[in-house]
């Protein structure tokens, strides 16, 4: 038996699986030439008539999601530019799988080089249309995984992981691949753990893995100890999963019969394609950093208003509170943020944005111009007096003028802001003029309790139970609900199904936490326990 | 193409450019159409077919991009003026993510 290895990858589907492995990549048999150019062209055409009818079958099975990309599949197949130059090569004496193969590799080479990472993830849509055509040249039939399997190789196609068996589990993992390829916007819709950008990896004398992809890990031939530690792991992932199927679709609702508004945070719009709207109440917290780490610098207005409409279009008429850049503290952006010895209490958040509001106003146009497209809320972290609300709300008044004078559809948007800095919490009231409260627990904790939250010696510190914090947590709810101001918690605190009744005890009435435990936290409420 | 019969300009404003979704549709369209369709990236070309979806998806347009129609043939005009209104109404897509 092989010793224990663990490897690390990219997250592109989060989830934890086990199970044994499988390697994916094509198994090479051997196509026999006829020798005769005719023959083989008429052998081409006829695999790729039935590579058409494969996909076309697959289509009727798929979601609409997956549908689109088989579309566009067979689209690719149906267009002669395709197999012109594997034709020309037939021709010349070429053998119709190597003509197809060299003609579709070349294609594969130029979506690989393109500049935009989207064009680069459809070389894998390529790949997928090149292996369907060499299987049927080959007279293979496509070749099963054994459910639950780990499934390693280089890529994975949409197509095949459309005729995978997932009812039993299993996960994919990849050498190369990337998080925005169409299998992993597949894996995340159907919840299959997957990891990317792996490396290549020799898995020769490994038979069977772990893979724990919310940290990306991948552990080859696990010891007795790892796999029991997993197993607990898998036993909660499945209770919350069977939690999941019996109170995701409810309305969140205490034994002595109080509503609660039970919301999702969002990191990026891709997040949302593994929800469905109607397992929760809106979006109480969509984060906006993810715009400003990608390798083009700083978002346009442009690419921020697609990515705020794609959210606010799946939501409907439930609420999407966005929250401005949360930049600084723990969370840099190069040519932002600026290196300081204690960025916690340093220039972050509304400090930042208001110090750079040519960045602050692109961000405010793209969330103004989004507002009439659905129920919007702004909202701004890191307040410490009101004085920072007026001045974020004349900016916000300004970029609507702007837009309204160039004819653009635009609205101001309520504006509320985040209660995560402790000067807030004590004296809600001074802080009238916001929209409405969302208690960012993790910060209002760190800030409170002086532990910071990046140094696990003070950990056992700087928690959310600490009474101080609670009563904080209470004053606001209280006078927020004197100033007929909503109050809604975003923070992990609402996501610990042990501080929850604690929560509910106090008066909050809207929280909102990670999509993975939305069916946990509501089966919580529901049972008026923690679990 | 020696006689041209129509050509027309436009800007593509679809979030993500001339992605997978949006080409399938606007090469479908196309082939709708009687006539000898081409679309650039530059107005000097090179022009590649409309109807073909392996050229479209090989231009990598991104966002932003314009694009030059132009057409020859029986339905030349009206092909012109649908493409042109698929792509101004941004594919008639609402948040796609393809």
């Amino acid at each position: 038996m092989a010793t224990m290895r663990g490897l690390k990858g990219v997250t592109a589907s989060t989830g934890l699986a086990a199970g044994p492995l499988a390697l994916i990549d094509v198994s090479r048999t051997v196509y026999i030439e006829t020798g005769d150019q005719h023959s083989e062209v008429d052998n081409l055409s006829a695999a790729i008539s039935a590579a058409c009818l494969q996909i076309t079958g697959l289509i009727d099975k798929a979601d609409e999601e997956a549908a689109e990309i088989l579309e566009f599949q067979v689209a690719m197949l149906e267009d002669e530019a395709l197999s012109e130059p594997a034709l020309v090569a037939i021709g010349e004496g070429v053998s119709a799988f190597a003509a197809w193969k060299s003609a579709l590799d070349a294609q594969v080479r130029e979506y690989q080089t393109a500049d935009d990472a989207y064009f680069q993830a459809r070389a894998a849509d390529i790949l997928d249309i090149r292996d369907r055509v060499l299987g049927i040249l080959n007279g293979e039939g496509r070749r099963s995984f054994r459910p639950g399997s780990i499934l390693v190789g280089s890529e994975f196609t949409p197509s095949r992981f459309l005729e995978t068996d997932w009812s039993e589990g299993g996960a994919i993992v990849l050498a190369k691949g990337s998080p925005s390829s169409h299998v992993a916007m597949l894996a995340r819709a159907r919840g299959v753990p997957m990891i990317t950008g792996l490396g290549n990896v020799d898995f020769t004398d490994h038979e069977t893995a772990l893979v724990d992809a919310n940290k990306g890990e991948l552990v080859l031939s696990p010891n007795e100890a790892m796999r029991s530690r997993f197993q607990s792991q898998l036993e909660q992932q499945e209770r919350e999963r069977l939690y999941a199927a019996e109170y995701l679709t409810r309305q969140a609702e205490t034994p002595d019969g109080r509503t609660i508004s039970v919301m999702v945070n969002v990191a990026s719009p891709e997040d949302i394609e593994a929800i469905d709207i109607e397992t929760c109440d809106g979006v109480g917290l969509m984060r906006s950093e993810f715009l400003f780490h990608g390798p083009g610098g700083l978002p346009d207005e442009e690419a921020q208003y697609q990515a705020y409409t794609k959210v606010l279009d799946w939501a409907g008429d439930k609420p999407v509170t966005i929250r401005t850049l949360d930049a600084g503290g723990d969370k840099p952006i190069d040519g932002l943020t600026v290196a300081e010895d204690n960025p916690f209490l340093g220039y972050r958040g509304i400090r930042l944005s208001l110090g750079n509001q040519d960045v602050f106003k692109v961000q405010l146009r793209a969330l103004a111009r989004a507002a009439p497209r659905g129920n919007l809320k702004v909202m701004l972290p890191m307040v410490t007096t009101p004085a920072e609300i007026e001045r974020a709300k004349a900016l916000l008044n300004e970029c609507v003028e702007e837009l309204e004078r160039k004819g653009l559809p635009a609205q101001v948007p309520p504006l509320g802001i985040m209660v995560e800095v402790p000067a807030v919490a004590i004296c809600p009231k001074r802080f009238a003029a916001a929209a409405f409260f969302s208690i960012g627990s993790n910060d209002l904790t760190q800030y409170v309790t002086a532990s910071s939250r990046d140094s696990s010696l003070v950990a056992d510190l700087g928690v959310a139970s600490d009474p101080a914090v609670l009563s904080l947590i209470g004053n606001v709810v209280e006078q927020g609900g004197a100033l007929g101001i909503d109050v809604s918690l975003c923070g992990d605190a609402g996501s610990d199904a042990n501080l929850l009744p604690v929560l509910l005890d106090a008066g909050v009435e809207t929280i909102s936490v990670a999509p993975a435990a939305l069916g946990r936290i509501k089966a919580a409420i529901c049972q008026g326990t923690g679990n | 193409m020696s006689e041209i019969a129509y050509d027309a300009t436009v800007l593509i404003e679809h979030g993500i450019g001339l992605h997978a979704r949006p080409s399938v549709k606007l090469t479908k369209l196309a082939k709708k159409f009687d006539a000898q369709i081409e679309l650039a990236i530059e107005q000097d070309g090179p022009w590649i077919d409309a109807k073909s979806i392996v050229k479209v998806m090989a231009m990598k347009a991104p966002k932003g991009t314009l694009l030059h129609f132009r057409a020859k043939g029986r339905q030349a005009q009206i092909a012109i003026d649908t493409l042109v209104e698929l792509v101004e109404n941004n594919f008639y897509e609402r948040g796609g993510k393809v």
